[in-house]
């Protein structure tokens, strides 16, 4: 079973289909990437590079936009893309809207 | 499709033509101040069915009060008892007229009245005990998937509800809703940013556009609040935002055309699909719409859901007072972890290659074994939470409901 997949063919972001552990390799067109942290089921993975701005498309919908440049094979997450429409709260007790 | 779906189904009939799939007694209590004479009453019969249920306030609230009155005659309740302190504002003459003109029997106890939390704690239980016998002798007659009706919600999302549990729901609400049943989706609140998707899923022009209309309410009211629907655990499960949330959730509700939208404790008037609008009207005024998990199924429950689909991912562990609560765990690890608290796995999606069809089939069949009387597991852990606080809203208009 592969260890990413896409929801739709649109996305520019892979969902992680079986838990990664850190330094697991995946494959992405062809091109091996290594996982820097260990990634549970659904966490995402950039299939593209992407620019800040750039929206974060899952589910053929954009999701929200990258806040900074990432690569592929990079883990897409709040530390590095951002709602368009309202705040995200975490635990840390701050508003995470860079 | 495999046996539970052929076995012949009966459920209770209550003098409105309506079905339930329980036959419980309800002890209500209609101010904070009277929730421990309540609780006490229905503690005495902890493994019987009664359970408890209850608004805190003693300010007056058209919604609070329309929810009380829907619950109190919900399809599953045979009896109620309601528990009044004496002083609070809660209309509770009207209460007991809704009830007693429903059919059921009723007994309203004022502890003011009565002399206080012994005496009226000794009455309430001379009354459910009286209750539990004469509900034995409420008719019992067939039972069809036409008369289903049933909500789902999600609590405790992670990346893997959007994937497993709720699209499998989404086609558990596709086969009920073709089959002639009832199903009621309600996560407006979440589905911020997807407006069109919502809004083109109406049946008629009108209705359309007050879904966009629904839509857009709910995208100003959680922006005044400053806060959406998300939870910290639902990021540590992969989420990021309130709109990855919310097409997650928006799966949740099948594929169907948008038969109509309801508000809370709004019965719908036909079968089909139906989207609730669980966001007030006006300018926000009572604090956040869907405070947690239990308020909004207390909402379904009071539109007349029978049974509610619950998914998880994280792993919720909650039910709820009237309707029995189907735990659909959308997370395979949490699955192993949580397994006592869930009744169906939808992670097997991801870890066993099951499609979506198939994982629709087993909820739809898990939908018809609990109608059939089976327990589900909150039922059987003796799980009955409930919330109910103040909202404001406008009727729905003629357009919601072509």
């Amino acid at each position: 079973m592969s260890k990413l997949m896409k929801l739709n063919p649109g996305d520019n972001v892979y969902i992680v289909r079986v838990p990664l552990q850190a330094n697991d390799s995946v494959e992405i067109d062809g091109k091996s990437y290594v996982i820097k942290q260990s990634l549970g089921f659904g966490h995402k993975i950039a299939a593209t590079s992407l620019h800040p701005g750039d929206k974060i498309i899952k589910f053929g919908i954009p999701i929200g936009s990258a806040t900074e440049h990432i690569s592929a094979g990079e883990h897409v997450h709040l530390h590095n893309m951002k709602s368009d429409y309202l705040p995200t709260y975490t635990l840390n007790n701050e508003f995470v809207n860079k | 499709m495999n046996s539970s779906t052929n076995k012949k189904l009966y459920g209770y009939l209550r003098p409105d033509g309506r079905k339930g799939i329980r036959n419980i007694v309800l002890v209500a209590y209609l101010v904070e101040c009277a929730h421990h004479v309540a609780r006490e009453i229905a503690h005495s019969f902890r493994s019987r069915e009664v359970q408890l249920i209850g608004f805190g306030g003693c300010y007056p609230n058209a919604y609070a009060d329309k929810m009380m009155n829907a619950l109190c005659t919900h399809p599953n309740v045979g009896a109620v008892l309601l528990v009044s302190l004496g002083c609070e504002s809660f209309n509770r003459k009207r209460l007991y007229q809704t009830v007693k003109e429903s059919g059921r029997p009723v007994q309203l106890l004022g502890i003011q009245e009565k002399g206080g939390t012994k005496k009226t704690i000794t009455e309430g239980i001379e009354f459910v005990t009286a209750a539990l016998d004469e509900i034995k002798r409420t008719p019992v007659v067939d039972l069809d998937v036409s008369d289903i009706v049933a909500g789902v919600v999600s609590g405790g999302s992670d990346a893997t509800s959007g994937i497993t549990a709720n699209p499998a729901v989404g086609k558990a609400f596709d086969i009920l809703v073709e089959k002639g049943g009832t199903a009621i989706f309600e996560n407006i609140g979440e589905m911020i940013g997807l407006d069109d998707l919502i809004s083109g899923r109406g049946t008629t022009p009108a209705l359309r556009d007050e879904l966009r209309k629904a839509m857009e309410k709910s995208a100003r009211y959680y922006t005044i609040m400053g806060h959406g629907s998300f939870a910290p655990g639902n990021a540590d499960g992969g989420l990021t935002t309130q709109e990855e949330k919310g097409m997650g959730a928006y799966y949740k509700g099948g594929t169907a055309s948008i038969t109509g939208m309801i508000k809370p404790a709004d019965i719908p008037p036909r079968k089909g699909l139906y989207l609730m609008d669980i966001v007030p009207d006006g300018e926000p005024r009572f604090g956040f719409p869907n405070p947690n998990d239990s308020s909004e199924i207390a909402e379904l429950i009071a539109s007349g859901a029978l049974c509610v689909l619950f998914t998880t991912g994280r792993g919720s562990v909650v039910g709820s007072a009237i309707a029995p609560i189907i735990k659909v765990c959308a997370n395979p690890d949490t699955y192993a972890r949580m397994e006592d608290d869930m009744d169906i796995n939808a992670g097997k999606i991801l870890t066993e290659g099951v499609s979506l069809d198939e994982m629709g089939n087993e909820i739809f069949n898990k939908i018809i074994s609990v109608a059939g009387g089976s327990q589900t597991c909150s039922e059987e852990l003796g799980h009955q939470e409930f919330v109910l606080g103040y909202k404001t809203f406008e009727p729905v208009g003629p357009s919601c409901l072509p």
